[in-house]
């Protein structure tokens, strides 16, 4: 599975990282890092965390 | 279930349970029935990034699901009637259509001051259409903004309206702070504080009792009698939910549709609601229905509310959704998890300064933390998400 954030809509909110924290996290500066090529198993969740993103900023290229 | 499922309602809501329909194993037929002309859309940025002229409209469309690829969308098309026993709806060109499944995702519109006075130059918040509309008028040159309510879009347009650079930008509310029913005393003091830095003047306690002019708005007329001029109104006094379509099938209709702890209608198993139109007790607080307009609540409730009209929800716990929400106003972002309208007798300062720079603020009831409030920047949100844990795991409050 792809995973794509658009950095130029992400406002660092966060909700992704309630919905998926083995593959988005908050760096030290509060800025999110990812995991661009997650597991398959990690689908659910990464749809999930693409729902709750208040930019609509994560897409899930399969 | 034979036929097929009818959503009634095409916003987040709607496509969120279209989508999660299918990720619940529906593979029959699906309608989406809305009746704004476009396909569904972002709201919250309407009060502020498309005010101020930061997001290209087009960038407020949701990308569909490719599992919803294939749902059929009767946009522009509003649903008049239910009959729940006959398993049909009315639409506004006569038709009428049976299903096997309803979902109510219909929402809310503002609700409208009635006052006495002209209509134009008076707007809304809550849809692209109003948001345009608005945009061409805040960004007229010289122009004085009057807000009607102190809530959270009304501040969110007062601080966008600010740094448009508009002349005036008054906020008008009968109550005695900005958003102090959902945050309370000690936030709302601070807010006020920092939006009145900002630019926004206030006039609270009192409420309007007209509007000026003739063709079109020149000023608000407050209950003491002063008149404040304005070239342009914007009301925001709260919303009305869209059920009128529904009345005659027996249900409880008082301020949105009473849901059961999983979302369903009337006791039918076969109509649920979500989104900001359903009334629900959520059973993470005291079961007391309420409807909840947060920007989360059509995601988490089509979620739920999908598995249950699909059968596929044995063993499924009651709806109970930790309510999170945040608000951009000027250059600070308040963030909310948690419910701390349930902890409004015991507020307490967390961390930070109330005074100055980034606070965080914990609400309790019966000495339990029940919502965290953020208020500042990158380091207060973080702040706040530290609490999420914790406000998770606590039992649930009794009545």
């Amino acid at each position: 599975m792809k995973v794509v954030v658009d950095m130029n809509k992400c406002q660092d909110h966060g909700q992704c990282v309630f919905a998926a924290p083995d593959v988005f996290r908050m760096d030290d500066d509060g800025h999110l890092a990812y995991v661009p090529d997650p597991d398959d198993a990690l689908r659910d969740e990464v749809e999930e965390a693409a729902d709750v993103c208040p930019l609509q900023a994560i897409r899930i290229e399969d | 279930m034979d036929a097929r499922i009818v959503v009634a309602g095409a916003s987040l809501g709607g496509l969120r349970a279209a989508e999660q329909l299918r990720a619940a194993g529906w593979t029959g037929g699906l309608t989406v029935i809305g009746d704004e002309p476009h396909m569904p859309y972002n709201r919250p940025p309407l009060s502020k990034e498309v005010l101020a002229g930061r997001a290209p409209l087009a960038s407020l469309a949701f990308t569909p699901k490719a599992s919803a690829a294939d749902v059929e969308w009767r946009l522009g098309t509003r649903i008049v009637a239910a009959r729940l026993a006959e398993r049909t709806v009315e639409l506004d060109d006569g038709s009428v259509m049976s299903y096997g499944g309803l979902v109510v995702a219909t929402g809310t519109r503002p609700r409208r001051l009635r006052c006495p006075g002209p209509l134009a130059g008076r707007h809304t918040v809550r849809t692209l259409d109003d948001a345009r509309a608005l945009r061409d008028e805040l960004t007229r040159p010289g122009v004085r903004v009057v807000v009607v309510g102190a809530g959270f879009i009304g501040c969110e347009v007062a601080a966008t309206a600010v740094g448009l650079g508009a002349a005036e930008v008054t906020v008008v509310d009968p109550l005695p702070l900005p958003m102090v029913g959902p945050l309370g005393d000690l936030l709302a003091l601070v807010l006020l504080k920092r939006h009145e830095e900002r630019g926004v003047r206030f006039l609270l306690g009192g409420g309007v009792a007209a509007f000026a002019g003739d063709d079109r708005v020149t000023g608000v007329v407050l209950n003491d009698g002063t008149t404040l001029s304005a070239d342009v109104v914007v009301e925001s006094v709260g919303s009305l939910a869209n059920t009128e379509w529904l009345e005659g099938n027996g249900l409880d209709l008082t301020d949105g549709v009473l849901t059961d702890e999983h979302l369903r209608v009337g006791g039918r198993p076969n109509v649920v609601a979500v989104g900001d139109v359903a009334r629900f007790p959520n059973a993470r607080y005291d079961g007391v229905p309420r409807r909840v307009e947060h920007w989360s609540i059509p995601t988490d409730s089509a979620r739920h509310a999908a598995k249950v009209l699909v059968g596929a929800d044995a063993g499924l716990a009651p709806f109970a959704p930790l309510p999170t929400f945040w608000s951009d106003q000027h250059d600070f972002r308040l963030q909310s998890f948690g419910a701390p309208a349930l902890g409004l007798d015991d507020i307490r300062v967390l961390d930070g300064d109330p005074d100055a720079g980034d606070v965080l603020v914990g609400y309790h009831c019966h000495e339990q933390l029940v919502g965290v409030v953020a208020l500042g920047g990158q380091a207060a949100a973080r702040g706040a998400a530290r609490y999420r844990a914790d406000l998770l795991k606590q039992p649930a409050l009794t009545a």
